[in-house]
């Protein structure tokens, strides 16, 4: 459990003043996570929005050492980051505590990163891998990834005359690196911090890897306005189409229950990216969209053991 | 006086002795013919404890550089190896490194690259990234891999260059050819690359900075004009390190090795293992009274244009030998560089191109003594007639 008053004693590790869009989630998930951290951090981050946003030469937001190298190999290279961390303190040449945490856009971390991010949580760095997901290319304009829920409007998947956007369901990642058996693998949403922090902190003491995907709204792709951000983030959770668990050594626990269930289709209508599928003749998208909500949702209480 | 032990190794053995000597903090590699062995060899030395390097078994070249672009932003003195589609996939990557200012040293096993594929040695992959802002030493046999590799560590550290470099041998011929070679102590190794002492670690978690930031249009240009700056600054520092080697170990080296060159009318240019094969040509010509010479080049980036041009002034006709094409209708990279660095000279000599040995295929004295034969033909004409031809290739 975090401790807001605690948290807010710390050190900003991200300053404001970047070039991220109002309302955009991902530098609060990078502040969440990185006030999570008792340890020093250090950074690395995939190409993106949080990367280019974050480090306009010669301004920089960053209060933490931080490193980008390109856009698919930001788990490969905080794998060398730490790898080097290991070696000069078995020399004697360093002698600090410290925590390394990978970012990742779900482009970086779905897509072309995948290969570098499953290597380097097979091999077992000490890092933390956490992908903010917020559903498509943002940084080169909105362009599908594999993350991209299905029937969302995209620059690369749009929603014409004849294709009604999106055509396939978004890959679910976080069960694929599950499937890594590393130790800690988490769901979480920037809406619900407390949940995500305590995410980052149980994935932090870990010895070992770790990853966390973390729903994290763009307003700009998305299309909502900014002040809504964290309300998005939250009824993705209460709709479950982004529930939040966790996986602890292979044992699988649901972190939260909504309250009240709402219908993913409430979430999808606050969002333009999902205008013309309310559009009459694409009622079947609606009904695929709800049908693969539960079908998901039953899949996990299955693993969870609640089924 | 230094200890001095006479072995029997091949490129890829000598190559993974000099890491051993080195001892780097941290190796990422990927296995790729023909420069495996060396990985396979080093990872043997840390799996019995004769090194304490980290070695990371990554999942793809990409991931390889990427790892040693971490490790080495990190504060560690970082190596690796690669050969021919491995040194492509690094591609993107190489760049990054050479950007970024980090003294990455990688060995590297000259291979054809695809298609079609094939296992063997010509240039291409190490001339398709010439340009990616590495220091390239060419090597001609095991001992100048060997010396290639501990130099090639002091002089990409230097703080004036801070430029990744680049040891080359040529995939089989060196890689896997036994010879004697010289080997140097494990302390006089020690002694010669130092200790690494980097100049902004990303570990200095008390002094954070921000490595890797976006430029626009404001500051690209200027970082890119300091990384050609750290290359202009590249050859003092390699000659300085070639003689201080020289003076410890009795190997001295420099840009380029000139073999009969001083008197010689016709010469040929060339990289690597073939300079071996050229020599014995020169030798039987000169037997004939054919005043033969051979200008091999050990430094390819930077390119020593200057003194290229300065060994080569006085020679009517030149062959350079291109181990890969270009692919532009105007001879390969070699070539054009060397005849590119002739231009300022008050008197040009005639150059000609000859691409030859494209995957592997053997390249024998008898080749080699036909270009000086054209070559003498094209000095008494003083007409050259092909600019590029294909050597040894079925037409
Ligand atoms: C090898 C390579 N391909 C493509 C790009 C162009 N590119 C930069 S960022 C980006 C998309 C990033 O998307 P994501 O990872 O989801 O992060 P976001 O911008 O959405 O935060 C792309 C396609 C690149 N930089 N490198
Ligand atoms: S486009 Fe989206 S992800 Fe990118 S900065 Fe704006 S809100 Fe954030
Ligand atoms: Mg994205």
């Amino acid at each position: 459990m975090a401790n807001i008053k605690e948290l807010t004693k710390k050190n900003e590790p991200l300053s404001g003043g970047h070039r991220a869009c109002a309302g955009c989630a991902a530098p609060v998930v990078v502040r969440q996570a990185l006030l999570a951290s008792d340890k020093p951090v250090v950074v690395g981050s995939a190409t993106g929005c949080l990367e280019v946003t974050t480090t306009i030469f010669p301004y920089t937001a960053w209060n933490v050492p931080f490193i980008h190298n390109a856009f698919e190999n930001s788990a490969a290279n905080v794998s060398g980051v730490e790898t080097a961390y290991r070696a000069l303190k078995k020399r004697g040449s360093f002698d600090k505590e410290v925590n390394f945490i990978a970012f990742g856009g779900d482009g970086g971390t779905y897509d072309i990163g995948l290969q570098s991010l499953s290597g380097a949580m097979e091999r077992g760095h000490r890092m933390l891998y956490i992908c903010y997901d917020n559903g498509a290319y943002m940084n080169t304009g909105i362009q599908r990834s594999s993350a991209t829920p299905f029937g969302a409007n995209t620059t690369t998947s749009p929603a014409g005359k004849k294709i009604p956007g999106k055509t396939q369901f978004k890959k679910d990642l976080t069960k694929i690196i599950a499937a890594h058996n590393v130790p800690y693998v988490a769901q979480a949403s920037v809406g619900y911090w407390n949940d995500f922090i305590t995410k980052v902190q149980k994935a932090l003491a870990t010895d070992g890897p770790s990853f966390i995907n973390v729903l994290s709204p763009c307003r700009l792709g998305w299309g909502f306005p900014p002040e809504e951000t964290m309300e998005i983030a939250r009824q993705a959770v209460a709709c479950r189409i982004w529930p939040l668990y966790e996986v602890i050594n292979g044992t699988w626990k649901i972190t939260f229950q909504p309250k009240e269930v709402t219908s993913p289709l409430d979430w999808m209508k606050k969002q333009t990216r999902f205008r013309h599928v309310f559009q009459p003749g694409n009622e079947s998208i609606l009904q695929k969209v709800e049908e693969q909500v539960e079908k998901e949702w039953q899949e996990l209480l299955r693993q969870c053991g609640q089924a | 006086m230094v200890t001095k032990e006479k072995a029997a190794r091949t490129g890829n053995e000598a190559m993974a002795e000099a890491m051993r000597q080195i001892n780097p903090d941290v190796v990422a590699a990927y296995p790729i013919t023909p420069a495996t062995e060396i990985v396979q060899i080093f990872s043997g030395y840390v799996a019995d404890g004769l090194v304490d390097t980290e070695y990371v078994a990554v999942e793809s070249e990409h991931s390889a550089m990427s790892a040693c672009i971490g490790a080495s932003a990190a504060g560690a003195r970082v190596m690796t190896g690669t050969s021919s589609q491995g040194l492509m996939l690094m591609a993107e990557v190489l760049y990054i490194a050479s950007g970024m200012r980090l003294p990455i040293v990688l060995a590297e096993v000259n291979r054809a690259i695809s298609a079609p594929i094939n296992i063997h040695c010509d240039h291409s992959d190490t001339m398709a990234n010439r340009d990616a802002g590495w220091i390239q030493l060419f090597s001609e046999n095991s001992q100048e891999a060997y010396d290639n590799m501990i130099q090639a560590v002091r002089i990409a550290e230097h703080p004036d260059v801070s430029l990744p470099t680049m040891a080359t041998t040529d995939g089989f011929i060196i890689s896997h050819g036994m010879e004697a070679i010289e080997l140097i102590s494990d302390d006089e190794v020690q002694k010669f690359v130092g200790k690494y002492q980097p100049a902004h670690p990303l570990l200095n978690v008390d002094k954070p900075i921000t490595a890797g930031a976006l430029d626009f249009t404001d500051y690209y240009f200027e970082h890119r004009r300091q990384i050609a700056v750290g290359m202009a600054n590249a050859p003092k520092v390699i000659a300085r390190i070639g003689k201080e080697f020289g003076d410890k170990f009795g190997r001295y080296y420099g840009f380029t090795e000139s073999y009969k060159l001083d008197d010689a009318e016709v010469a040929i240019a060339c990289l690597g293992s073939t300079a071996g094969t050229a020599r014995v040509a020169v030798d039987n010509l000169r037997s004939r009274g054919v005043k033969a010479g051979l200008l091999k080049i050990r430094v390819f980036r930077p390119f020593p244009a200057e003194e290229i041009a300065n060994i080569l002034k006085n020679v009517k006709a030149i062959a350079v030998l291109d181990r890969s094409d270009g692919l532009s209708n105007f001879g390969g990279p070699v070539f054009n560089e060397i005849r590119s660095a002739l231009y300022d000279l008050p008197s040009r000599p005639l150059v000609v191109d000859y691409i030859y040995g494209l995957g592997g295929r053997d390249i024998f004295v008898a080749d080699i003594e036909k270009v000086y034969q054209t070559l003498s033909d094209i000095s008494k004409s003083g007409k050259i007639g092909d600019l590029v031809q294909y050597l040894g290739v079925r037409e």
